[in-house]
């Protein structure tokens, strides 16, 4: 059989090797992502720990809602500074790069729209005004 | 990391003898991998969501997870966002062994392998301490009241505190009254009843599955990790004349982490 791992004339140019000046280039990126990465997650702690989500007499916090927005918008940062420079994928050809991505979003954003349209009629039959429980 | 500013004409990048998108077997049908272990985890997180949406009430992250081993209570979301930071950290040492492998330099990519590894073993020891933790339970259990279910606690004065959902906390001779009327007990977590959401045993049923399938995720990374130090310390690559087996267990690795950052999220944080 023959070996498809072997990389010859350097066809595959994210794969191909470089030298030491360019290695001193992409550590002080890589340094740069993981101060950022750090940080976000400091800052989720920090809001995690000192905005609750109910106030003193068990209401809702009225800033609640924006917290929940604030933590995803955070997260799906994180995960685009993980999945583009981590994993490369920034550096891989655009043809690739939505071969992986558009797939993957239009699946999923179908998928929560229709598992949140579906709990929320469920919530209603189960908690709401004229719930099914006694 | 080169490469997006060489400009290929359309008919030769797809006119066969070679990618089209200029990447290897390899690395191409990991990325396909990883899409649909992403599906994977992304439907089960969604189901969570689904769970989650319906339910009346759900138990508050950083009053379920609080404690820090050897330290005790009250320390809420701390542990888990030291497992968050070993993590990212590991994908850290993860990126510069890659980034050793492109400089060919055995040394380096053993250097940051072996540590790779050694963050991916701190990240599962955690998680089982974090189940273990979970399923043990509070250190008094649960109590269902006149109220409702109740935690139950003490204060550094040893006074009785009842933790009753939503922030709320009864104290005095009321937790005393209804801690004697109480009619039933709950302590620990399983996958039939959980003292953390009573009424939604799903609760624990969500967290088993979902932390499980990434631990087990994390734990099956660094044997592949570990597999790739063997053959990078018998110098398998250095005789390939390129790294890139290195990469590939690297785009796994760092999908656990990012599958992490989800599970962050949507059990501690929210």
């Amino acid at each position: 059989m023959e070996r498809d791992d072997l990389i010859q004339d350097n066809n595959y140019s994210v794969s191909a090797n470089h030298d030491e000046a360019h290695g001193v280039v992409i550590r002080k990126k890589i340094w740069k992502v993981t101060g950022i990465l750090t940080l976000i997650t400091v800052i989720e702690v920090l809001i995690g720990a000192f905005i609750k989500q109910y106030d003193a007499s068990g209401e809702d916090n009225f800033l609640w809602p924006y917290v929940k927005i604030g933590f995803l918008v955070l997260t799906v940062v994180k995960a685009a500074y993980i999945v583009l420079i981590f994993m490369h994928l920034g550096d891989e050809r655009k043809s690739f790069k939505w071969v992986i991505l558009a797939p993957y979003i239009l699946f999923i954003a179908y998928l929560i729209f229709i598992c949140l349209a579906e709990s929320t009629y469920w919530h209603e039959v189960f908690q709401g005004e004229n719930s099914i429980n006694p | 990391m080169a490469g997006q500013s060489e400009n290929i004409s359309r008919s030769e990048l797809w006119g066969g003898n070679g990618s089209p998108f200029r990447i290897s077997y390899g690395k191409q049908w990991m990325w396909m991998f990883l899409v649909s272990d992403a599906l994977t985890f992304g439907g089960l997180l969604t189901a969570y969501g689904f769970a989650r949406h319906q339910a009346s009430s759900w138990p508050i992250g950083e009053e379920t997870f609080n404690a820090m081993p050897f330290l005790g209570n009250g320390y809420p979301l701390l542990y888990v966002a030291l497992m968050t930071f070993i993590l990212i950290v590991s994908s850290v040492t993860m990126v510069l062994a890659v980034e050793a492998g492109h400089r060919l330099d055995k040394k380096g990519v053993v250097k940051w392998l072996l540590l790779t590894v050694v963050g991916g073993l701190f990240f599962v020891g955690s998680q089982g301490w974090e189940w273990y933790h979970f399923i043990h339970g509070t250190h008094y259990g649960s109590v269902l009241t006149l109220e409702g279910w109740a935690v139950v606690d003490y204060n550094a004065a040893n006074e009785l505190i009842l933790r009753m959902g939503r922030g709320l906390t009864v104290t005095g001779a009321e937790a005393k009254a209804l801690f004697d009327g109480a009619t039933a007990t709950m302590q620990g977590a399983n996958l039939i009843e959980n003292e953390y959401a009573p009424l939604v045993p799903q609760y624990a049923n969500f967290f088993f599955f979902i932390t499980g399938f990434h631990g087990f995720h994390v734990f099956s990374g660094v044997v592949f990790n570990f597999i790739i130090l063997i053959n990078v310390l018998r110098g398998v690559y250095d005789k390939r004349g390129h790294y890139e087996m290195v990469e590939k267990v690297g785009l796994y690795w760092h999908f656990i982490d990012l599958v992490w950052v989800f599970v962050f999220t949507f059990f501690y944080l929210l």
